[in-house]
């Protein structure tokens, strides 16, 4: 099944385009940002560095 | 658990693990249901099959406003309670209420092109939300800059609170002023102008678009939440290498 977009298809699947890039950027931008924070972390927590919270929790175990 | 615990960032982290599956898929569900009501919706007579950019450009429009409003809510919760989670929840919504009132700018652009004959006016809506997204980039600025986040959030606050004198103009703009742009359509006393046929499809693209703000907000907030251990374990690296 085709679709007709008339004389302005151009602009029209531009605006999808562009749509599609934008939301594809923010969740990359998040998923990269999430691993960047999770590596950071493990490395900190693998050299012996942890939050007090952590180490408190860690007691009661 | 009471809505007191959310303030707690480690339960709120652990909760929006267990959420974010769920909306995540409810906001593909959305998508999948919006777009094809969308590609199923018939043309304007008017307009033709330009309309169909109106299904992307009202949510994305819907959004930057939304976002700017929930920034200014934290904002308050920033300066006057104090809530812990608050000034992550408007560093978090930022970018993303930037990237959709580019969207706006963008769609809006594309759109006006056929239908008016120009790219860009200086009308008071388009000036208005280009205001807004200037706006946004000044307040990731400001949260770049300055490197104590404390003073960083009460700074973004007052800037953010500020900013929403922006919302209301943005809104009635085309009813105060002469504009290129058409008046209020989708909600406006006296119900939409638009055909059924055709609201029920950007209704449906508006909640889509709402769930993908919320799925992106939720998982950017669990970010800074990683990132503020991340600035305590360094500062903790630091004194210890620093010694007593």
């Amino acid at each position: 099944m085709t679709m007709n977009l008339g004389p302005h298809a151009a602009f029209i699947v531009t605006a999808y385009a562009a749509a599609i890039a934008i939301v594809a950027g923010l969740v990359a931008w998040i998923a990269f940002d999430r691993r960047h924070l999770s590596r950071m972390l493990d490395t900190f927590e693998a050299q012996g560095i942890s939050r007090r919270s952590e180490r408190a929790n860690e007691g009661k175990l | 658990m009471t809505l007191i615990d959310l303030a707690n960032p480690s339960r709120f982290s652990a909760l929006t693990d267990r959420v974010l599956p769920w909306l995540s898929s409810a906001t593909l569900l959305a998508f999948a249901f919006g777009v094809s009501q969308a590609y199923l919706a018939p043309d304007d007579y008017q307009q033709g099959a330009t309309v169909k950019i109106m299904f992307i450009h009202v949510p994305a429009a819907w959004l930057g406003i939304f976002a700017w409003v929930l920034m200014s809510a934290a904002a308050l919760g920033t300066l006057v309670w104090r809530h812990p989670l608050a000034d992550l929840a408007a560093k978090a919504a930022a970018p993303i209420g930037a990237a959709f009132t580019l969207m706006c700018l963008v769609t809006g652009s594309l759109w006006g092109r056929p239908m008016w004959g120009t790219y860009w006016v200086w009308d008071a809506r388009l000036t208005s939300v280009l205001v807004l997204f200037l706006m946004y980039l000044g307040v990731i600025a400001l949260w770049r800059t300055i490197e104590d986040p404390t003073r960083a959030a009460r700074a973004a606050a007052v800037l953010t609170l500020v900013g929403a004198i922006n919302i209301p103009i943005i809104k009635f703009s085309v009813d105060w002023w002469n504009t290129l742009h058409q008046p209020a359509s989708v909600l406006r006393l006296g119900g939409s102008t638009i055909h059924p046929t055709i609201l029920v499809p950007l209704i449906v693209m508006l909640v889509a678009f709402t769930l993908l703000f919320l799925t992106l907000h939720l998982a950017a907030m669990r970010n800074e939440i990683m990132r503020r251990r991340v600035r305590t374990m360094m500062m903790m690296r630091a004194d210890a290498r620093a010694g007593p």
